[in-house]
């Protein structure tokens, strides 16, 4: 029975490279506090739901005694399967074989799965566990490196692009994350650095930990590098999981809809926001208030807090939220949060998700420091890509909506389809005190009682400018609504964008302020 | 930019909730009750630049010093020389004047932002 014989030989063959770096390298993984490449794979997907590809692919190199090394599917796993039912492409490092470092084999079985995710038009999640460059294939190396930057840009904004780093990503392989939509990262576990502890030490004498330098908390809460943080692996891949409902498979489609739900009833919209604009409140809230069973997805939770980000349903539909927080830094723009803000807008509008912007912010941070990190081009990012977006766009004036921030926050001058607003907004140039400050100068000055003279103007320019009449009579605003009515409007208001078809002028792309 | 400790006159913090402390901030003439974050209560506070003073533009090593405490030189004479990413970085004297100390010796490792030279002031 020679067909029987040979399904016992594949047998054996898989068990082999099952095994991966073998027993000891696995516990060593497993004393970390991490899952191998394998679990991982299988934790993330459907039950069953995992095919493998390019078990049996072996490395090619010949120097440095390479040639007597079997690397067990090169030290990386790749394959097909499912999440919620829909299908996607992955790739783990397996760091249990040669520290996951990238040769050229390893490289290429990473580009065939990449290739293919593009081909099919899924998304691709890849998990990033690697010491980093294989030394002894060289160049190679490098060029596998290159060869997944480059597909990285090409798939960019045509399928969805995750990356998650469970171990170590540094120098060259941290570009690949960096390319993609979404980087998770748990804590203790992940650390992303160009250079390591151990150069910077040797050559710049400055002596940091790993933690410190590019542990999952930096990345988190510091440089913004990443976009979801766990506390563990498990909580991590729920992560990823959720993620997946909200958004589409490509960008020919759109997220799959659920089946509407109310939002939860505790959070009452007319009592969360303070009718005194000096006065904070969580805008998460007034999220959770308008959102399909109160159920809001946060992106960027830990950075640039005074913006929030992030995902929620709408009678079913996936809309993504980018809303000024008063409650940090009085919920300014500044360098961070522009980031932060115009990189989910291009994502959303890439993707076919609709926009709502809730706006409550005094203007831009002052400060030298702000001005010299450079916030009028990271501040010109928003205007970008607002403008820029073809997405049903709709905005929400909570309270203040001053100036330039009145601007940058989707106004209907940068394409807003609708502009609503609530009853107390403050739509104007400048804030009152400001603005009375400026115009009645010469009266405030020249009267007997200046504080008094001054107080009584404030007051008078808040009547006259300080609301949302001035700017709905020129029909910037095309609604001021009661606060209850809002999910209704946004409602209404998606739903009838649903078949929005708009064009600019041809061109190649634009030249964003980077 | 007028930065004060919260002094609210409710006792009840309107950040509270959620475990964190008001503080006040002031965009232009108001000031408004809000959290402040870590990366905001440690930015740096800007100074003007002391033309007396040389820093290290790049982290590096100090491979050979030229001049001494009360030497006078000249603008464009080398005083230093400090290696860094592989190139040895001249640096030069920004004008005619007086050193008044060197900071640093042959071999130290230092990072960017050192203090290496301070000149005396012009009298």
């Amino acid at each position: 029975m020679p067909l029987k014989r040979k399904i016992l030989e594949l047998k054996k063959k898989r068990e082999e490279v099952l095994q991966g770096g073998g027993e000891k390298a696995i516990e060593k993984q497993i004393s970390m506090g991490k899952l191998t490449a394998r679990e991982r794979i299988i934790t993330l997907l459907d039950n069953d739901s995992f095919q493998e590809y390019d078990l049996f692919v072996e490395h090619e190199a010949r120097d440095f005694d390479m040639d007597k090394k079997i690397l067990h599917g090169d030290g990386v796993i790749i394959g097909t399967g499912t999440v919620y039912g829909s299908p996607v492409c992955v790739f783990a490092q397996d760091f249990t074989v040669a520290g996951g470092s990238l040769g050229l084999m390893h490289a290429r079985k990473i580009t065939k799965i990449m290739d293919h995710a593009l081909k099919m038009r899924v998304p691709l999640i890849g998990i990033n566990d690697s010491g980093g460059a294989r030394i002894q294939e060289g160049v190679n190396s490098l060029a596998g490196y290159g060869e997944i930057f480059f597909r990285n840009t090409l798939n960019s904004g045509v399928i969805p692009q995750i990356s998650v780093i469970l171990g170590p990503c540094a120098g060259g392989a941290v570009y690949s994350p960096a390319l993609t939509d979404f980087v998770f990262v748990v804590d203790k576990i992940s650390k992303m650095f160009i250079t390591g502890p151990e150069v910077i030490k040797t050559v710049l004498g400055e002596e940091i930990s790993m933690e410190d330098l590019g542990g999952a908390r930096v990345h988190s809460e510091i440089t913004g590098n990443a976009h979801f943080f766990a506390e563990s692996e498990l909580e991590c891949f729920d992560q990823i999981k959720k993620l997946m409902t909200f958004i589409p498979w490509n960008n020919k489609q759109k997220a799959r809809a659920f089946k509407p739900k109310n939002p939860k009833s505790s959070f009452k919209i007319d009592e969360i926001v303070p009718g005194d604009p000096k006065l904070p409140y969580d805008v998460r809230n007034v999220v959770r208030a308008v959102v399909d069973e109160s159920d809001f997805f946060e992106v960027q939770e830990l950075w640039a807090q005074n913006i929030v980000i992030g995902f929620g349903r709408i009678n079913g539909e996936t809309v993504g939220f980018v809303c000024n927080q008063p409650l940090v830094l009085a919920g300014v723009l500044d360098v961070d949060s522009s980031n932060k803000a115009a990189r989910f807008i291009r994502y959303c509008d890439a993707f076919n998700i609709p926009i709502v912007t809730l706006v409550d912010l005094p203007g831009y941070l002052p400060g030298v420091d702000q001005e010299h990190m450079g916030v009028i081009r990271h501040g010109a990012k928003i205007l970008y890509a607002y403008s820029e977006a073809t997405v049903p766009k709709i905005t929400v004036i909570i309270r203040k909506a001053y100036g330039g921030g009145y601007i940058a926050m989707n106004s209907r001058h940068l394409r807003a389809d609708f502009v609503f607003s609530w009853p107390g907004a403050e739509i104007a140039v400048m804030g009152p005190e400001g603005a009375a400050n400026i115009i009645f100068r010469k009266e405030i000055m020249s009267a007997e009682d200046p504080e008094k003279m001054r107080r009584q103007k404030v007051k008078e320019y808040k009547q006259k400018f300080a609301n949302p009449y001035v700017a709905a009579a020129k029909g910037y605003v095309d609604s001021v609504i009661e606060p209850s009515e809002t999910r209704k409007v946004l409602m209404h208001a998606i739903e009838i964008s649903n078949s929005k078809a708009v064009s600019g002028p041809n061109k190649k792309h634009g030249i964003p302020p980077f | 930019m007028a930065l004060n400790k919260s002094t609210s006159d409710s006792s009840k913090d309107p950040c509270g909730e959620n475990n964190l402390k008001c503080n006040t901030l002031q965009i232009n003439e108001t000031k408004y009750k809000t959290v402040l974050s870590k990366k905001f209560l440690n930015r740096k506070k800007w100074e003007k630049p002391d033309t007396n003073k040389i820093y290290s533009f790049i982290p590096g090593t100090i491979i050979k010093i030229n001049g001494k405490a009360n030497k006078k030189v000249k603008e464009g004479e080398i005083l230093l020389i400090l290696e860094a990413m592989k190139m040895q970085n001249k640096i030069l004297s920004p004008f005619n004047g007086e050193i008044k100390e060197i900071y640093v010796k042959v071999g130290d490792k230092i990072p960017k932002g050192q203090l290496m030279i301070e000149f005396k002031p012009p009298k």
